[in-house]
Parts: structure tokens; C-alpha cells; sequence
């Protein structure tokens, strides 16, 4: 009878269908992963854009962030 | 009045954009902490070993790529505060929304863990698989170590021991969730748990072994940069997981 006691401690997580999920995934996720080629790995093995600058001015953040550099 | 609140969030997911947002200002913030301890812990080990390549320079020519002395297109002063702040600070940003977008598939998928019991769980699964395990096989080097002939092949191997990492990692939470309701979350979660450890250790045996170290490289120089590059990672995941758990919980616990 006390069905009282038994109250929410925290809210109960609800999951998102995937469905409503893939399209922000693909649009949010490419963006994404093309920031983080920029500072991980452009002009090093791969190059979109000639020369060195990218690679120079991301340099430190780079070799921190423990992507292979040389 | 709270419980109201709570029922609120219990009957609704958050929407897949607001996390996505969330991912991007809690990288932003975390991009920030990341940048502040790699310029005062991680910066002394990189002026120190581009200091050791300088001097043994004579006679010895860096052929592939750039250099770190003579012409540079961005300076090193420039390299080692405002390159480093873009670099963390985008990086962290994209990162950022990785995160919140492993947080809507991760969201009510993980057990009846707690909103912010799933950014935990996100954070330790993540931080695990994407900067520990990679780190662990290929070590992250400060300057002067690394040939750049070999930056193909270290490359591929970096991101290849990563993407195994990462599709090993999301198969061991699919195999604890189809085990939990049979032996438990416990059970499930320890047989997920050190399955993965068990293949990922055997992938990283497996891979070919890059050393490039050079003789007579201060092991100090190195140990120092390496951890900071550990911290960094640390920090930058630290920070996201913290603020990204703050938002969500406001987010979540707003009257609708």
C-alpha cells in the first residue's frame, strides 16, 4: 500500500531511435572528423593543401596529442 | 515540485542537436583546459628536444616535410602558443561533438546507468579505447624522434590500431548488453571488459613494432613529454566529460 516510498532517485535514461540519430551522426560526425584531420595528420602523410603551414601552425598540438609527426 | 521534474526527464529523451551543441561547447571548454596544461606542462619537452635536434643538425639533413629552425613558415614562438591554442582548441571542438553524438547512441543503451552515470561511462569506454590503447602501442614522440620516411607507414599504423581499438570497444558493449540480462550488468560487464582487453593486446603484439628513438636521446626529455602528451589527452577528455555532464543534467532536469 505504500507504492509512496518508491519515488524517481534520478532520471530514468530514455534511448533516441537511431533513426533520429543518423542524420546529425553523418552531418555533425564528418564535420567533425575533418577538424580533427587537420590537427591530427594534414600535410604530414596525407596533404590536401601544399606546403607546411597547417602542419607548422597545429605542430605542438600535434606531436601532444600523440599523433605520429616527425 | 522535484518530482515533477524528474518524471518530466524520465518520459523524454534529449534532443539528438541539443547534445550534439552540448559536445561542442563542453570541446570548446575542454579544448581550453587541454590547451593551458600542454603550454605548461607539455611545452618545456618540446623546446627541449627541438633544442637536442638542433644541435646534432650539422651533417645530418631532415629531408621529408619541414624543419624546426631555418625556414619556417610559422615561427616557433607563434608554433608553441597561438598554433598550439588553434590546434588544442579545434581539436578539442571536434572531439566535443563526437562525444555528444556517442551520447545519443550510448543514451538509455548503457544498463539503467543515470544520464550522467552514462557520460562516466562514455568518458572511461572512450578515453580507453581512443587515447590509452593507441598510446600504449605507438607512444606518442616529441620532436626530433621519428623519421620522416616512415610517417606513411606510422601514420596508417597509429590509425590503424585506433580504429581497431574503437570497433573492438563498441563490440564489447554490444556483447555485455545481449549478456547482462542473462549473468547480470557485473557479470556481463567483466567478460565485455576483459575480452577486449584480452584482443586488443594481442592486435597491438601483433603490429609491427616502430622504434625510432634516437641513440643517446634523454630518457628524461622523453618521459616528461610523454606523460605531458598522456595529460593532455587527460585533461581535454577530463573536461568535456565534466562539462558535458553539467549541461546535460540542467538540460534534462529544465522544466519542459
Amino acid at each position: 500500500m505504500t507504492t509512496q516510498a518508491v519515488a524517481f532517485p534520478a532520471p530514468i535514461p530514455v534511448s533516441i531511435p537511431v533513426r533520429q540519430i543518423l542524420p546529425w551522426a553523418l552531418f555533425g560526425g564528418l564535420i567533425s572528423l575533418i577538424v580533427l584531420y587537420f590537427v591530427g595528420a594534414e600535410q604530414g602523410a596525407f596533404a590536401v593543401f601544399e606546403g607546411t603551414a597547417v602542419h607548422e601552425l597545429v605542430h605542438d598540438a600535434r606531436h601532444l596529442l600523440g599523433f605520429p609527426c616527425h | 515540485m522535484p518530482l515533477t521534474e524528474e518524471r518530466a526527464a524520465a518520459t523524454a529523451a534529449p534532443a539528438v542537436r541539443s547534445l550534439l551543441v552540448w559536445g561542442l561547447l563542453a570541446g570548446l571548454v575542454g579544448g581550453v583546459l587541454a590547451f593551458g596544461f600542454a603550454s605548461a606542462f607539455g611545452e618545456p619537452s618540446v623546446a627541449a628536444a627541438i633544442g637536442i635536434e638542433e644541435a646534432g643538425a650539422e651533417g645530418h639533413s631532415h629531408d621529408a616535410g619541414h624543419s624546426h629552425g631555418e625556414e619556417e613558415v610559422v615561427s616557433r614562438s607563434f608554433q608553441a602558443t597561438g598554433g598550439l591554442a588553434i590546434g588544442t582548441l579545434a581539436y578539442g571542438v571536434g572531439l566535443g561533438g563526437l562525444f555528444g553524438l556517442a551520447m545519443a547512441f550510448a543514451y538509455g543503451r548503457i544498463g539503467s546507468a543515470s544520464p550522467r552515470g552514462t557520460v562516466a561511462a562514455v568518458l572511461g569506454i572512450g578515453y580507453l579505447a581512443v587515447v590509452l590503447v593507441p598510446f600504449l602501442t605507438y607512444p606518442a614522440n616529441p620532436p626530433a624522434v621519428g623519421s620522416g620516411d616512415t610517417i606513411g607507414e606510422r601514420t596508417g599504423l597509429f590509425f590503424g590500431v585506433l580504429g581497431i581499438s574503437l570497433v573492438l570497444a563498441v563490440a564489447a558493449v554490444a556483447v555485455a548488453r545481449a549478456l547482462a540480462d542473462r549473468v547480470g550488468g557485473w557479470t556481463a560487464t567483466l567478460v565485455a571488459g576483459v575480452g577486449y582487453l584480452l584482443l586488443v593486446t594481442v592486435v597491438a603484439k601483433l603490429l609491427p613494432t616502430i622504434q625510432e628513438v634516437p641513440a643517446g636521446f634523454p630518457g628524461a626529455v622523453l618521459w616528461e613529454f610523454r606523460i605531458a602528451s598522456l595529460g593532455t589527452s587527460a585533461v581535454l577528455w577530463g573536461g568535456i566529460a565534466v562539462v558535458f555532464a553539467t549541461l546535460l543534467q540542467r538540460g534534462l532536469t529544465r522544466t519542459r
